[in-house]
């Protein structure tokens, strides 16, 4: 039967799959959708402890953390779009003012 | 039963989680990502939490994945030429960390396989909308207020970055 091994594992495989998202892609807003990946990756984990334990309050972080990442979407598509348009590029190797 | 639509919704969200960081077009990836989001949101209801259900689909393959494919859009960036077509040092560093990744969390989950718990037999009741409501207004009181004034802020914010010169005339 369905145990709670199952949901952990498809968490802990959607979060690493978000983390080779952002490590090895260049596009800026796939790289910001890889973070989402593994946000939901988070979520996965905590409602599945919620649910296996009976307990609601894993479901309350679970709606907090929706609204934090709703808002974290919001900045960071406004920083992408300041960037865009300072340097018309949403390619991170090609933006390098604070590096060297 | 259970079982079966499991792994056919597991398999759908990683499929789909592939497709997203795999495909070429921005817009291809924004929509595998709204297939995984729907996906998760099934993984969720065979969990019984139906609100977080709803909640999933309504904000984030809702309200979040318009504002990405807007932006995508809005900016109308060109594909990427090479994806993973040629090997390079940095793919393979960065898919040998994730695979490290992967090993870590599922090893850490596989050595707690017998110590986990069992479906606890309130967990029908944990996730309705009335359970949560009722957890929300009484308990968390507080920062659900907080989280008002942090969409407000959210908003305001990204109004004033994403604007074009605050001071200027053009």
């Amino acid at each position: 039967m369905l145990s709670l091994t199952w949901f952990l594992g498809l968490s802990a495989i959607l979060f690493t799959i978000g983390t080779i998202g952002v490590l090895t892609r260049k596009n800026a807003i796939v790289i910001f959708m890889s973070v989402e990946l593994m946000l939901n990756a988070v979520n996965l984990t905590l409602v599945s402890f919620s649910s296996f334990m009976g307990d609601i309050h894993g479901q309350i972080l679970v709606f907090f953390s929706l609204c934090v990442a709703a808002a974290e979407a919001a900045v960071g598509l406004a920083i992408i779009i300041a960037i865009f348009r300072n340097n018309h590029t949403v390619d991170i190797t090609k933006i390098k003012l604070l590096r060297w | 039963m259970v079982t079966y639509i499991f792994i056919l919704l597991a398999t759908l969200a990683i499929a789909s989680a592939l497709a997203t960081i795999m495909s070429k077009s921005t817009v291809n990836s924004a929509l595998f990502l709204v297939l995984n989001m729907v996906a998760l949101a099934g993984v969720y209801l065979l969990l019984k939490a139906q609100f977080l259900a709803v909640v999933q689909i309504l904000v984030y393959a809702g309200a979040i994945m318009v504002l990405f494919l807007f932006v995508i859009m809005l900016l109308n960036v060109e594909d990427e030429q090479s994806v993973f077509s040629k090997f390079t040092f940095k793919y393979a560093f960065g898919v040998f960390l994730g695979v490290i990744v992967a090993a870590q969390i599922l090893y850490a989950v596989a050595s707690y396989t017998d110590i986990l718990p069992d479906i606890s037999g309130e967990m029908v009741y944990v996730g309705t909308v009335e359970a949560i409501g009722t957890t929300m207004f009484t308990e968390y009181l507080f920062p659900f207020e907080v989280t008002a004034i942090l969409l407000t802020v959210a908003v305001v914010g990204a109004l004033f970055i994403a604007q074009r010169k605050p001071n200027s005339q053009n």
